[in-house]
């Protein structure tokens, strides 16, 4: 099952990460070892502060334990990346209930619709009732895509017109879950900045709906962000936790070069998990966030769980 | 935390008064400061650790400007040095081919559809006739994308569904285009990963096919270090002719247009501003390069302002400023002034040190709220805009009742009015230094 996230996780390696062992492999731990960390660390997104914290902690432990060794290091280095990732409380969208709603929202071209196709053939095909709300109402085309993913989904989707009220399609959807027996309504949102007051402030408004007509929703709001985004990860993430309680993210295009480094300063800045990674086109290249699994994936060792 | 490069350097120069030559100890304190600001802008690391040489070089022992502080003295290097960097700003070379094809490439969701639409609009008003292709098969629903974004610009659109191969529909779209009497020929591929051979190929193929006279890479604003990897291989494969920088209004800092400008060499063409189809602009280094230092972007702010505001209205305001006659009247009308100048957000996001203000907290001043307060002055009588003092208590619920607020609302607004008429009298009086800033940042 983390196959596909460490084949994924496999270019990372080789091109980053995997340069760790390379910087380790030649003798002793110095000063030149924590340049080169550095290095890797900012080449992987992981941005300035957080590479400055997780290097002076390491430095600390080297004094303190006297590490010298550089498979020594190695496991210092990664306890302290993993202590950055610690394990979130369960999915809300796995407990028992009636219905349950999860909000997806994000910048624009992050991966919004796309992680919603996978994210309903993943939930139908482990025997829930999904239904799909196509509530970005707002770019051209977009109904039409939710509906094409929904249909390879085998999953119907609720939509209204183009350029309608998105939080009239989640109420449709919410009163459409409920004469027909879904259990599980995955909502789709319009891409927006997170600098735009007003769109955020819509977003405040579908989430108002969502927790009026359902109680306790939305039970999980993803926010979807693509790994190849830079320092500004962290930001967007701040701000879709303020104004839409976003509670865990989903991170897409793991497929590529790109690193996903920010992940960390979002744990650790803001206590917000990755749930998912996505990590190729097909409906079932979506897998559940494992942090130990991503680090060995970033490490390149290899006794990781290929079933 | 420090709001610019500027008060960055400010800081670490504050021990230094003396005037003279910047020493090599000087530029290297200023230097690890300019690393950290280029790197939280994604910047490339190694395209930092190039451009801090070159800094280098130029600022160890040159002379400090009297009019300058040597923090501002380092920043005025690391801005020209970056300028230079980005590079003159590119145009598009269309050539005299008819049609003149341009062709899209990108990473997924970079925004290549919608930048194909107002590229096309752009073009069109410059007297082009372009013909828009919907070469992505791939992506549901892309070809309903991006014909109906056609539709709504009244552009026409080819496309062939999502059963003929790209390179075929590509083809095809030219042959078209020279039938309609087309002079222009957008090409809008997939989205794809720079490291799928298969997909690359593709491109290629569409490249030898059509031959284009531009090849734009597009892409997202928000980029991190991957950038310069994927700017590489495109650009290896296709060998681009330009780059487009998308999703600029968000508040990500653009490094990432630094590390591609470096390592291709090719000019960024276009920036792309907005959600709407006339929001793509042409690209200025001065101003990129104030962004990427978290300077803000005033430049850009007193353009807009001098496209749109009236500079007749301006004078007359300013002279009944100057003798404390600002009525709500004024106000109201200054308020449709601003509002001609688009989202305010996106107006305090080019006010340096502001653009921290408004990422942080929500601006006290919305589009809902400022039509809120136009309601409010237009339930008013022309004496009560003239003089508010003589609005008394059945005045004010009278003006709550007519704009569908609460006295509270009508409150707020005549207290903010009152303090605004303070603060004007001292800007004007030339007590309040500083006084423009406050100003706006009550807004």
């Amino acid at each position: 099952m983390f196959g596909k996230l460490f084949d994924s996780l496999a270019r990372t390696r080789s091109s980053v990460f995997g340069q760790i062992t390379n910087l380790l492999g030649a003798g002793e731990v110095d000063d030149s070892t924590f340049d080169g960390l550095e290095a890797l660390l900012i080449q992987a997104d992981v941005g300035v502060s957080t590479t400055a914290i997780i290097t002076d902690r390491l430095r600390h432990q080297v004094t303190r334990n006297g590490i010298t060794r550089a498979s020594h290091f190695r496991e210092a280095l990664r306890s302290e990346l993993r202590s950055l990732l610690p394990d979130p409380p369960p999915l809300k969208i796995d407990e028992p209930r009636l219905l349950t709603l999860v909000l997806i929202v994000g910048a624009n071209g992050s991966g919004k619709t796309t992680t919603i196709g996978k994210l309903a053939y993943r939930y139908r095909t482990r025997g829930r009732k999904v239904l799909l709300a196509a509530g970005d109402t707002f770019r051209a085309a977009a109904i039409e895509q939710l509906q094409i993913w929904g249909e390879r989904a085998g999953v119907p989707v609720i939509a209204g017109q183009p350029g309608g009220d998105p939080g009239a399609v989640v109420y449709d959807s919410i009163r459409a879950a409920r004469a027909r027996g879904y259990d599980l309504v995955i909502a789709d949102t319009a891409g927006r900045l997170h600098t735009k007051y007003n769109l955020m402030k819509e977003l405040a408004k579908v989430q108002g709906v969502a927790a009026k007509n359902v109680h306790g929703a939305p039970h999980e709001t993803l926010l979807v962000l693509d790994a190849p985004t830079g320092q500004n990860a962290l930001a967007q993430a701040r701000h879709f936790q303020a104004t839409a309680q976003a509670t865990g993210v989903v991170l897409t295009k793991l497929d590529g070069t790109a690193k996903g480094g920010m992940v960390f300063a979002i744990n650790q800045a803001l206590g917000l998990p990755v749930r998912f990674v996505g990590t190729g086109e097909r409906i079932e290249d979506l897998a559940e966030f494992d942090a130990d699994q991503f680090l060995n994936g970033l490490f390149g060792t290899s006794n990781h769980d290929r079933s | 935390m420090f709001e610019s490069l500027t008060d960055r350097l400010q800081a670490t120069f504050k021990t230094l008064t003396r005037r003279g030559k910047l020493s090599e100890a000087d530029v290297d304190n200023a230097l690890r400061e300019v690393r950290l600001a280029l790197l939280e802008a994604d910047v490339n690391y190694r395209v930092v650790k190039a451009f801090t040489v070159r800094v280098k070089e130029r600022a160890v022992g040159s002379e400090v400007m009297t009019s300058l502080t040597p923090g501002q003295q380092v920043v005025k290097i690391v801005h020209e040095e970056l300028i230079k960097t980005l590079g003159e700003p590119g145009r598009l070379e269309l050539g005299n081919q008819s049609p003149a094809v341009i062709m899209l490439v990108g990473l997924q969701g970079s925004g290549k559809t919608s930048t194909a639409a107002k590229l096309a609009l752009r073009l069109s008003k410059e007297g082009k006739r372009p013909l828009l292709v919907a070469a992505d098969t791939y992506r549901p629903a892309a070809v309903d994308q991006l014909v109906t974004l056609a539709n709504q610009l009244n552009l026409p659109v080819f496309q062939e569904g999502t059963k003929t191969s790209p390179p075929a529909i590509c083809v095809h779209s030219i042959q078209e285009a020279k039938r309609s009497g087309r002079t222009l020929v957008i090409l809008d591929t997939a989205g794809r990963l720079h490291i799928d051979e298969r997909m690359m190929d593709e491109l290629k193929s569409i490249k030898k096919q059509t031959n284009p006279v531009e090849v734009l890479l597009v892409a997202d604003a928000m980029t991190g270090q991957d950038a310069v990897r994927v700017a590489t291989d495109f650009h290896q494969h296709v060998g681009l002719t330009g780059l487009i920088l998308t999703k600029v209004d968000g508040d990500a800092r653009g490094g990432a247009s630094i590390s591609m400008r470096e390592v291709t060499g090719v000019p960024i063409k276009f920036l792309a501003v907005g959600e709407k189809t006339d929001q793509l602009e042409p690209f200025f280094p001065d101003r990129l390069a104030s962004r990427i230092l978290g300077m803000g972007d005033m430049l850009s702010l007193i353009e807009k302002a001098e496209q749109t505001l009236d500079q007749e209205k301006a004078l007359s305001l300013g002279k009944k400023l100057a003798k404390g006659q600002f009525t709500l009247e004024d106000f109201l009308a200054q308020l449709q002034e601003v509002k001609k100048m688009g989202p305010i957000g996106q107006l305090l996001d080019m006010i340096p040190g502001l653009s921290k203000l408004t990422a942080d907290t929500a601006p006290g001043v919305t589009e809902s709220e400022m039509r809120r307060i136009e309601a409010i002055i237009y339930s008013m009588t022309p004496e009560e805009r003239g003089d508010p003092k003589v609005i008394n208590a059945s005045r004010k619920r009278r003006i709550a009742r007519g704009s569908g607020t609460t006295v509270q609302d009508i409150n707020a607004l005549l207290r903010q009015f009152q303090e605004m008429q303070r603060m004007m009298k001292q800007l004007t009086s030339g007590r309040g230094r500083g006084g423009l800033f406050s100003l706006l940042g009550r807004l």
